[in-house]
């Protein structure tokens, strides 16, 4: 019941995450992940895309410890949080209970209110989880990985259940929250203009490899509008395949 | 114009609240007329003689002798009689049923050594233990609360395991990312995630051990309201089999509500408890 997995190496001094010659099969199946290297900076958000059944969400799993590392080796900080598509919260605690859940120390439920506070849930924190829209459940649970000050949030396409206006407003959170903890980030993501408004760099995975590794030099805060936007676009969306003319 | 749309459509919805709430009030009573035009009829047919009280002794009568039965004080030294082995075997099945399930469900091992003797037993009709059971427990109040107590450990013993064997994965997992230690995920994860499963089991258990009550009590008894139907029968006396039934159906009926209560209190994070407790 180790949060970490035996075969993943934690790196102390610097925070940084390399992930060096990954490969990982399912039963006899092909590579999902294939030689795959990939390194974030400490501090780094990093988006990263990729076709439907690319293996991003192995290669998050893995890094997570949720899955071995059978071939090739992972470093990551010893403090990770992960955020799913779904909140993945327990229906009988209450919202501040499942933020802090697992915590040592005393004081817990200040400690929630304030996290609670941060993400915009300061009014639900006695609420019951089932009771919670879409967004709030996913502030909750973003509450729930902040609460621990990872050094390295790894977010598996955390907005994708949401209405636009909602992961617009998401979005920001996000943006607000990494401004503040500035920990490394890996965001999941099939929208390509929430990985440019958020990410210094985006990756894509194809064939079980990063395939496009795209620096993003924009200033925050972004805009659509910024011309330097548009092209990153363009080039992005060619990388996964789709182009416009 | 829209004035007269507001004007049309104010006095209809008025008309409908007013007569919408003597009407639910009747539909409550609707619910109840016909079995009481049954009991009616029942009494008519007893009182002009065309029901021999040898069948069934009238409704009045089935009411004036659970008076008497109350004044003498028969009726309850057999109801706490009875009360207390259905009581004591339900507890010994709680504790049975669910330390087998918490073994079965909580490690591979456990599985192996206690699920499929279990469920061969459990394909066993208890009933058909009883002869069995006074063999070798003779005819004091062991053979019954045993009975009781085998036939209640069933569906508390599989519901439970049940539920901590369906648990979410993908709330598994997150209690793996959280790093919860493996106390932490029985406590804050398993069990509470069961805990529906073991309610409903519980349910089951209950209205089981009446069953079980009643056959253990007619068999072989010399108290509790299955024996005193017993009784009854040797004297014709229809009057006290049916105030027998009547306390049988009232005691399933309340510990059944015991239940549901518990439900509610235990299960209020789910949104159809908190609507129905709010209705
Ligand atoms: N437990 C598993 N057993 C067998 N195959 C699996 C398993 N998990 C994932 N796969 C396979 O690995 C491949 C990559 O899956 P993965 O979930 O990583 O894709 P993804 O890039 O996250 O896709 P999506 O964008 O749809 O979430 C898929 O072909 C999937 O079928
Ligand atoms: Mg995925």
């Amino acid at each position: 019941m180790n949060a970490v997995s035996q075969v993943v190496a934690l790196s102390q001094r610097n925070e940084a995450i390399v992930v060096d010659g990954l490969t990982r099969r399912f039963g006899n199946g092909p590579a999902v992940l294939d030689q795959l290297n990939l390194a974030i900076a400490p501090g780094e958000f990093v988006a990263l895309l990729g076709r439907s059944g690319s293996g991003k969400s192995t290669l998050l799993r893995t890094l997570a410890g949720l899955d071995p590392v059978t071939e090739g080796s992972v470093i990551r900080p010893r403090d990770v949080s992960v955020v799913f598509q779904e909140s993945r919260l327990l229906p009988w605690k209450r919202v501040w209970q499942n933020t802090v859940l697992g915590l040592p120390g005393a004081n817990q439920r200040a400690h929630a209110l304030s996290v609670l506070e941060e993400v915009g849930l300061g009014h639900r924190v006695d609420a019951w989880p089932l009771t919670l829209s879409g967004g709030e459940a996913q502030r909750a649970a973003l509450a729930r990985a902040l609460v621990r000050e990872p050094a390295f949030l790894m977010l598996d396409e955390p907005f994708a259940a949401l209405d636009a206006l909602t992961r617009l407003k998401m979005q920001k959170l996000i943006s607000e929250l990494w401004g503040r903890h500035r920990c490394s980030v890996l965001l999941v993501t099939h929208d390509v203009d929430e990985a440019l408004m958020l990410a210094d760099r985006a990756v894509v995975m194809e064939h079980g490899q990063i395939h496009t590794d795209l620096p993003i030099p924009m200033d925050r805060p972004r805009r659509h509008t910024d011309p330097r936007f548009e092209h990153l676009r363009r080039v992005l969306l060619e990388s996964l395949g789709v182009y416009d003319d | 114009m829209s004035g007269t749309l507001i004007r049309s459509s104010s006095p209809t919805r008025d008309k409908g609240l007013i007569r919408h709430a003597p009407l639910s009030r009747f539909g409550l009573l609707k619910r109840y007329v016909s079995p009481m035009l049954l009991v009616l009829l029942w009494q008519v047919a007893c009182s002009t003689g065309l029901l021999s009280t040898h069948v069934v002794a009238s409704p009045f009568q089935i009411a004036l002798t659970g008076w008497t039965l109350v004044k003498d004080g028969t009726l309850q030294t057999n109801l706490l009689v009875s009360l207390a082995r259905a009581g004591v075997g339900l507890g010994i099945a709680f504790v049975a049923g669910v330390g087998l399930a918490l073994i079965a469900g909580l490690s591979r091992l456990g599985e192996d050594i206690v699920d499929a003797p279990v469920q061969i037993l459990r394909t066993l009709p208890a009933l058909a233990l009883v002869p069995l059971f006074i063999l070798w427990f003779g005819i004091g109040e062991t053979p019954k609360i045993a009975l009781v107590a085998l036939g209640a450990s069933f569906p508390i013993y599989l519901n439970l395991h049940k539920g901590i064997r369906s648990i979410d994965p993908k709330l598994l997992e997150m209690a793996r990312t959280l790093g919860l230690t493996r106390t932490s995920t029985i406590r804050d994860v398993i069990l509470p995630g069961a805990l529906p499963d073991l309610l409903i089991g519980l349910r089951f258990a209950v209205g089981i051990s009446w069953l079980m009550l009643v056959v253990a009590e007619q068999v072989n008894a010399e108290s509790g309201i299955g024996h005193m139907m017993m009784d009854a029968e040797d004297f014709l006396r229809t009057d006290i089999i049916l105030v027998g039934l009547v306390i049988y159906g009232l005691l399933g009926l309340i510990s059944d509500q015991i239940v549901r209560f518990f439900e509610t209190i235990l299960l209020s994070w789910r949104p159809s408890h908190r609507a129905a407790r709010s209705a």
